[in-house]
């Protein structure tokens, strides 16, 4: 499936610095879909160079980082229940620094 | 065919905002768990802000106001909203920026050009004061001298200082700060932690400094973290955003990492915790600091000299622990620490900033 995965408030530092990801994500095998809990699991093992404690914590974000898949808060489509679509867009939103 | 039915489907399914019913919800709101539009969401929240600054009269007509302005989040939106709200409904104030150059390389030098960018886009003049020009120490030459711990405490005292002195140069009546309930919140938990009662029973007012040099108020008392950067996101407001490199080793971090396990959970608590502290009343019995002046600068403070005297004396005199931790004074531990400091590097006395009030 292909994603585009951005990275924003300071966590590009975790994956090289890079910004914005196009990406191709393959589905489990035997799954039907792709949930926000798989793509998680996925870009820590794929995405994430360095201290993966400051992106996840447990199955789902580090609390502070805010989710949004097609620009809507995924506390609305249902956090890591949300299945994702082809093109859709994931933004990663760090909010842990100074202000 | 059945694939395009039940893409329509799910988009349908996707919830109309609880306020206007017409446009599709971006959000969650952590303060009242509405499901809210983009519009929906900036009137909101800009109106909020509006009342709290009528209800808790931080601002008088024709008042000058200095915002402190980091270049993080918290800062440009805070002068992004209060240069709208200014003009929509007739503050009547005098805007400024003003920024604080501590000389961390990497972290500070990238965030102000933030804030120049930011006085272009807000058209709003700013002003920049810097630790090497009022203290004779960038904060990377404090760390190489006191070591990666209490890093904090010297920035954040000397912070203040320098914002007091920035704001008499502007000459302004005011200084407004980013600070967000959840700022609030994790200052609340710390002063607990810490048994620091004076500081507890000030740390949730708005306003602060009334009777000092120069009032600070806090417009975000009640804003949640979460919000404002969302508005930054939709708005996509320029805004910097890496961690000051010295803040891992920060005792903050865990009263932050506690609150946002929190928020997780119940994200009501911010709130909460801001009116317990609101609401501790501290016991007669309990000594509290008595409010003077510094003997050496003038400047409010509840010991013989100033905190920031205090550490820049220590600086001065390759003594990094002087004014760290408790009951350390200037007058006995003066003669105990010259023994100890064998091992470190005489640095050449600097002449410290006039610091007069």
């Amino acid at each position: 499936m292909q994603l585009t995965l951005e990275f924003g408030g300071g966590l590009e530092l975790l994956s090289n610095s890079v910004k914005i990801h196009n990406v191709n994500v393959e589905l489990k095998n035997g799954a039907e879909k792709l949930t926000m809990k798989d793509l998680l699991a996925w870009v820590r093992t794929n995405l994430i160079k360095e201290r993966p404690e400051m992106f996840m914590k447990g199955d789902s974000v580090r609390p502070g980082v805010l989710v949004l898949v097609n620009d809507c808060d995924w506390e609305l489509s249902g956090q890591l229940d949300t299945t994702l679509e082809e093109k859709d867009v994931v933004v990663f939103i760090s909010t842990l620094h100074g202000g | 065919m059945e694939e395009v039915a039940d893409t329509k489907a799910r988009k349908g399914a996707a919830r109309l905002c609880s306020l206007c019913d017409q446009r599709r919800a971006a959000l969650k709101r952590p303060k009242t768990l509405e499901q809210i539009c983009r519009e929906c969401f900036y009137m909101v929240f800009e109106e909020e802000i509006h009342r709290v600054i009528v209800e808790n009269q931080l601002f008088k007509p024709g008042e000058r106001v200095a915002i402190g302005a980091s270049g993080g989040k918290d800062s440009t939106v805070l002068a992004y909203v209060l240069s709208e709200l200014n003009r929509r409904h007739n503050y009547d104030l005098d805007l400024f920026l003003l920024s604080v150059d501590e000389g961390i390389t990497g972290y500070r030098d990238d965030s102000l050009e933030t804030v120049k960018r930011n006085e272009i886009q807000y058209g709003l003049p700013l002003k920049i004061v810097s630790y090497k020009d009022l203290y004779g120490w960038t904060m990377d030459e404090i760390v190489k001298m006191i070591g990666l711990k209490n890093n904090c405490t010297f920035c954040g005292v000397f912070r203040r200082q320098a914002l007091d002195r920035g704001a008499a140069l502007l000459k302004v009546d005011k200084v407004a700060t980013g600070h967000n309930a959840d700022d609030i919140a994790e200052t609340v938990l710390l002063n607990i932690l810490r048994g620091d009662i004076a500081r507890l029973s000030r740390c949730t007012s708005i306003t602060t400094g009334e009777d000092g040099p120069i009032p600070r108020c806090k417009p975000f008392k009640y804003t949640y973290e979460k919000e404002i950067v969302m508005y930054a996101y939709f708005k996509r407001l320029d805004y910097f955003s890496t961690e000051c490199i010295y803040s891992p080793n920060a005792y903050r971090g865990f009263a932050r990492e506690f609150i946002k396990d929190l928020e997780r959970i119940r994200p009501r608590a911010i709130l909460d915790i801001i009116k317990s502290g609101e609401n501790f009343r501290i016991s007669t019995n309990t000594k509290m600091p008595e409010q003077g002046t510094c003997e050496r600068c003038g400047y409010i403070s509840s010991q013989k000299w100033c905190k920031a005297c205090v550490l820049l004396e220590g600086l001065n005199r390759g003594l990094p622990k002087l004014g760290i931790g408790r009951s350390r004074g200037l007058d006995n531990d003066g003669r105990k620490d010259m023994k100890h400091s064998n091992g470190t590097k005489n640095i050449e006395s600097k002449q410290c900033g006039t610091l007069d009030f």
